[in-house]
């Protein structure tokens, strides 16, 4: 039989991603793909599992999960406070599940998102060669309550508690975000260049998995381009000054000015922000 | 090619664009599409992605770019002394539309402010042969090139929540067909039931940039005998050989 994860409780926001789909760009399809990748792979790492094993994404408020079936279990990114059958648990470190056990999650401590990676990975169907979810693409695109999650139960004689890994979480505290120049970034006059530079923002509620808006207005005088190619992490700017910043959902074309665009861990860090989060960009080229 | 076009530079940490001169027209995309397949087939064996748009091509490595100087050099010898020639015939594909007012839900309006009968709106839109530059937006949104200036008009100023899969629409100067149901500001005129995206199939798109279409004009009966027909996994696209 089987094993399954049943959901209790679906928490605020729950997606199944991988490390994104690969090869449908010019389909317009979108590349999806956790939001912190390192988290993610390192989730996955402790495990012992391929990078590109289904993980699942957990935004800010966890749910509650019942296993059906023993299993190894990993938590990175944000520290939402995990527990096993209401016991507390640490993230970075592998615990072993047994059939019955309820995980959950209590107050959110630092970061925005965490990742909870199980031996095997999850067993969801693959569309278009990944297990990410996307609405449109896949049958589900967030975790309700009462879905049943496959996976495969443990070998007993390959478990290994002592797997445990010292992760730097600075990154998912830090206010610097790491970005390059985008394509049109010289078209913006010194003294928009220099805001760009020097100035603060922080994170509008518009946030999702497919952008991320920023509260502070930049006003500009760009012209809209002839829609051209946008990529996860790609800054646009709106003829009313909006800063947004292109997450792994986003669409693959798009027609607003690209200002800079984001380093790998540029995302991973802008991932990690709630609502009201400050933040000021750091350029590397 | 003269010197300023293509550009070529490095966009983040994993993708470089290569642009071409700032225009929508069909010689540009030419020149985008032999040197996207050029890239291509230079990169068969490495995994890189390109995307084009009317005047870009996007190349995304599926890893950081270690050496950054190396891929550009890479990408400017390929162009180097390239001849551009006219990609061998495309596809010419036949998509059949139902014009009926159930479906055209601007047909009206669209008559009323550009002073055209339905006839002559229908006669305009079936006519050309539409110019697939890409895919974008949505999965399996064809950005298509060639409508008739007669039947340009603004979108709609307060877009619709929801707009059906297969709504054929008219946005300024362009004209599309939503390959799903979403939120839309375009005027629709129609609808297709062919499907332009399908998620089981590889690849999911079988219409690709620089392809032909072609609208023709189908009753509301013979829409819902194509609509089952695709439900039953029979349909096929009619195509042909485009020879300009």
């Amino acid at each position: 039989m089987k094993a399954e994860i049943e959901v209790l409780h679906p928490g605020l926001f729950c997606t199944i991603q991988d490390t994104g789909r690969k090869g449908f760009l010019k389909y317009g399809v979108p590349m999806s793909g956790a939001m912190d990748l390192y988290a993610a792979k390192i989730a996955n790492l402790i495990l012992r599992n391929p990078p590109e094993s289904a993980i699942l994404e957990i935004t800010q408020m966890g749910p509650k999960l019942r296993f059906s079936d023993p299993v190894k279990i990993s938590i990175c990114g944000a520290f939402l406070s995990p527990k096993i059958n209401n016991l507390p648990i640490e993230n970075n470190s592998v615990y072993r599940i047994e059939a019955g056990d309820e995980l959950s999650f209590g107050k959110r401590q630092f970061g925005c998102r965490t990742y909870l990676a199980i031996s095997g990975g999850f067993k969801t169907r693959k569309v278009l060669k990944s297990r990410s979810w996307l609405e449109g693409v896949t049958d589900n695109f967030k975790l309700n309550k009462s879905m049943k999650l496959p996976y495969e139960s443990i070998d007993e004689s390959k478990i290994n508690l002592n797997a445990a890994l010292k992760i730097n979480s600075d990154y998912m505290l830090t206010s610097e975000i790491d970005v390059y120049p985008g394509p049109e970034f010289e078209l913006l006059s010194e003294t928009e260049q220099l805001i760009l530079r020097s100035q603060s923002f922080s994170i509008d509620k518009n946030n999702n998995r497919m952008a991320i808006q920023l509260v502070e207005v930049l006003e500009n005088n760009l012209k809209p381009i002839i829609t051209g190619p946008v990529l996860p992490g790609t800054v646009q700017l709106t003829p009313s000054g909006k800063l947004i910043v292109l997450m792994r959902d986003c669409q693959t074309t798009g027609g607003y000015p690209r200002v800079m665009q984001l380093s790998e861990t540029g995302m991973n860090k802008i991932a990690q922000k709630i609502i009201g989060d400050s933040l000021n960009f750091e350029f590397l080229g | 090619m003269n010197s300023k076009f293509p550009r070529i530079r490095v966009m983040g940490e994993r993708a470089i664009l290569v642009e071409f001169e700032t225009e929508i027209s069909e010689s540009i995309l030419q020149k985008v599409l032999f040197l996207k397949k050029k890239i291509e087939d230079h990169y068969h064996k490495v995994n890189v992605e390109v995307i084009n748009t009317y005047n870009s091509l996007l190349v995304y490595y599926d890893h950081t770019i270690d050496n950054v100087y190396n891929e550009v050099l890479a990408l400017e010898d390929l162009f180097q002394g390239t001849k551009i020639t006219k990609k061998s015939y495309p596809q010419l594909y036949n998509i059949p539309v139902c014009y009926d007012a159930e479906l055209g839900l601007d047909l009206k309006l669209l008559s009323k402010e550009n002073n055209l009968s339905l006839e002559q709106i229908i006669g305009l839109h079936t006519h050309p042969f539409y110019t697939v530059f890409f895919i974008g937006f949505l999965p399996g949104f064809l950005y298509l090139g060639g409508l008739d200036k007669k039947l340009q008009i603004s979108r709609k100023i307060q877009p619709r929540m929801l707009v059906q899969k297969g709504a054929v629409g008219i946005g300024e100067n362009q004209t599309g067909i939503y390959p799903k149901s979403s939120p839309g500001g375009w005027q629709i005129i129609g609808n297709s039931p062919v499907p332009l995206f399908d998620k089981n199939r590889l690849p999911p798109c079988e219409i690709l940039a620089g392809d032909k279409v072609k609208f023709y004009q189908v009753s509301k009966s013979e829409f819902e005998k194509i609509s089952e027909e695709i439900k039953q996994g029979k349909f096929q696209f009619k195509k042909t050989n485009y020879e300009g």
